[in-house]
């Protein structure tokens, strides 16, 4: 069951059939079931899902942080361009190492705890640099010291001798020489205050210094999205990153990141629960329930024409602005996974159960409306219209 | 010279915010009386240990650890001109005695709880971090050392090493890494599942720098706290150890081990219970104040490093 449709030319990330479990005490959690999809280049890729559908653990698993009992059972993580793609689930730790934070990288659900609060910020935001930048830092600092003419020749020799070295080092073998030297992290933590500036954090010199309870809680969205974005990377994860924040500050945040994407030519992976979101800063969606893509769309093709009951269910139970309609919830509860329903997981609750949604679990299949290939939708009424 | 200029821009100590939290505990201790008597107690010693080469004199340079004693009467003398605080069996010369013990109160406490914090530390991060069958090995040895009286296996271990100081030191960090062990690995259980772990592993960054920067200094404060507290329990320890006659030879300066040597004048002769009261009561003293102050000293700074506490 391929999904041929997904995959593209210009897919960035492509992740293929992916698999994962949590081998726990009840037995094994079956979090993520075969879900594929692709995050094309220059797009935002909005998840939506339920909390406990697997939108984190997916995140999670593309940069391989999955913690025992986790594991990825089966399937393919692919980045890359078409020629030249690796498949990240096969890669050592070492090698994930060096992808982490410089290729994709990852805000996260809560500022708050996202940010260790016994180091400073600038210590914080200077470690990207100091982890996958340290060529361009020697360069920089050799640089600096070629400039000054002061009278500690020694000593200036000295360090350009030093430098020169390490340069030679990183050059050689990425991630190797962790000792780093002082005007290495003075040079690292220019560059944090630089990148701080850009993302319009006021008076960057002094947040550097501060810890990150002293700061409010949209600045310290703000530093942890400077320190996924500290080495421009080609994918960008953001989970969840504006649940815990007002929405005027939402909307900041989602500004910003907007423009990053324009500045940065980044992909973004945007994870979220809030549709209102969804439908602002997303090119295409997929719909994700109990662990399986229920659906794929456009934004827009998803809020005029929910294929899915469960996405259909989804929009109903959204609250909208001036009307006084009774919401509707979604009769029965979230399935348990580690005995996740036969067929479809979605069955027990659906409004159009038929006999075969107990017994097989249903591919991609196009959307009814049949013109758009883009559309599809994981559930046997549209069967006839052919597997996508 | 206009390159440490330029660096002065980063470090602004004025402004540093690791100085003024520091500057803010300071003064959290200089509020609170009772640490503040410990923490003069704990001054008063350490200048005691300092200049003990200029308080009581050494006869022989070479060795200065050993107590000078003239003639070998077994009856205590009373102080009086001479012996500031009396002799003890053997004409020891108590007041020589308690001062250059301070040294070696300071070195017993220092060593042990230094190795213990360090090999702690070490263990109890690997058992916390990694989990799985290396924390279930590990955890199920130091069950095994803290299911036996810890007074007990130390006096085995120094029975089995032969007897000395620094066998007792041995054996006290033999006995007393499990806990810290454990106290280190349950609070790395809690801080490991925080989400800024997660984002330092998602920034690139490497087991060891994850640990060591990201966890350790998070997870490390009630282990500090025990270790400045523990300083005056494992001195005590070690006096106790010494009195049972494990300790140095006879004539060393350490006070357990002249409270020992007074062992027959602690009471005494009929009619005269008080008699020779100073052999004990002055090494008595000295180990009951030197534990106090690292006590008060320990309670101070769990107060300031307790987060919930230190506001206040």
């Amino acid at each position: 069951m391929l999904v041929l449709e997904l995959k593209s030319e210009e897919a960035v990330l492509e992740i293929d059939r992916l698999k994962v479990n949590f081998y726990t005490y009840e037995g094994v959690v079956k979090a993520i079931d075969e879900v594929s999809f692709a995050l094309e280049d220059g797009d935002t890729l909005g998840i939506v899902g339920e909390t406990g559908c697997g939108k984190s653990v997916t995140a999670l698993s593309i940069l391989r942080l999955i913690l025992p009992p986790g594991r990825i059972e089966s399937g393919c993580i692919l980045y890359g361009t078409k020629d030249s793609c690796i498949d990240l689930a096969q890669k050592n730790d070492e090698f994930m190492r060096s992808i982490r934070g410089n290729d994709i990288s990852m805000i996260f659900q809560e500022a708050g705890n996202a940010l260790n609060p016994v180091l400073s910020v600038g210590d914080q935001v200077n470690e990207s640099f100091l982890l996958h930048r340290q060529q361009e830092l020697c360069e920089s600092v050799l640089k600096r010291i070629a400039e000054k003419r002061d009278r500690l020749s020694v000593y200036r020799r000295f360090l350009i001798w030093r430098y020169r070295r390490k340069l030679r080092k990183a050059e050689g073998n990425l991630l190797k020489d962790r000792r780093y030297g002082r005007l290495l992290k003075i040079e690292a933590l220019r560059w944090s205050v630089d990148l701080l500036r850009s993302l319009g954090i006021p008076n960057p010199d002094e947040v550097v210094k501060r810890y990150p309870h002293e700061l409010s809680g949209g600045m310290q969205q703000r530093v942890v999205i400077s320190m996924a974005l500290a080495c421009n990377p080609a994918v960008l994860i953001a989970d969840e990153p504006t649940s815990n924040l007002d929405v005027t500050i939402q909307a900041q945040i989602l500004q910003l990141l907007e423009d990053l994407k324009e500045r940065y030519h980044s992909s973004i992976l945007f994870i979220t629960h809030d549709l209102g979101v969804v439908s602002e800063v997303s090119d295409k969606v997929i719909v994700l329930y109990a662990g399986t893509l229920v659906e794929f769309a456009e934004v827009r093709e998803l809020f005029k024409n929910p294929l899915h009951p469960y996405t259909r269910a989804l929009l109903h139970a959204v609250p909208h602005l001036g009307s006084r309609e009774r919401l509707e919830s979604i009769g029965g509860n979230v399935p348990n996974l580690v005995s996740p329903p036969s067929g479809c997981r979605f069955h027990p609750r659906c409004p159009h159960v038929m006999d075969i949604c107990r017994e097989q679990k249903p591919e991609l299949y196009r959307g009814m409306e049949g013109a758009d290939n883009r559309h599809l939708a994981a559930c046997f009424l549209y069967q006839q219209e052919g597997v996508a | 010279m206009n390159f440490l200029k330029k660096r002065r821009i980063v470090l602004d100590f004025e402004q540093h915010p690791r100085l003024k939290e520091f500057k803010f505990s300071f003064s959290k201790i200089l509020r609170n009386p009772l640490s503040l008597i410990g923490l003069s107690l704990i001054f008063l010693f350490l200048m005691i240990a300092l200049f003990a080469p200029l308080i009581a004199v050494p006869d022989k340079p070479e060795e200065p650890f050993r107590i000078p004693h003239e003639g070998y009467s077994v009856v205590p003398k009373p102080p009086g001109p001479g012996h500031l605080f009396g002799t003890t069996t053997k004409q020891y010369d108590i007041f020589y005695g308690v001062i250059w013990g301070t040294r070696t109160a300071f070195r017993i406490g220092f060593m042990v709880v230094g190795s213990i914090l360090v090999i702690g530390i070490v263990v109890g991060s690997i058992s916390g971090y990694f989990g799985g069958i290396i924390d279930e090995i590990i955890m199920r040895i130091t069950d095994i050392f803290m299911a036996l009286p810890l007074l007990i296996l130390a006096m085995a271990i120094v029975t089995a090493l032969g007897r000395s100081l620094d066998n007792i030191m041995k054996s006290l960090i033999i006995v007393g890494w499990p806990i810290y062990a454990r106290t280190v690995r349950g609070s790395i259980l809690t801080i490991r599942e925080e989400d800024f772990v997660r984002a330092a592993q998602a920034q690139g960054a490497g087991t060891l720098r994850v640990i060591f920067k990201h966890v350790l200094p998070n997870a490390i404060y009630p282990v500090l706290i025990l270790a400045s507290l523990d300083i005056g329990a494992m001195v005590l320890t070690a006096a106790a150890l010494s009195f049972l006659g494990l300790g140095a030879q006879e004539g060393y300066a350490d006070w357990g081990q002249m409270v020992s040597l007074a062992r027959n004048y602690i009471v005494g002769p009929q009619g005269q219970p008080f008699l020779y009261w100073y052999v004990v009561t002055i090494p008595g003293l000295f180990i009951l104040f030197f534990v106090l102050g690292w006590n008060l000293l320990g309670d101070a700074l769990r107060d300031i490093f307790d987060p919930r506490l230190r506001r206040r």
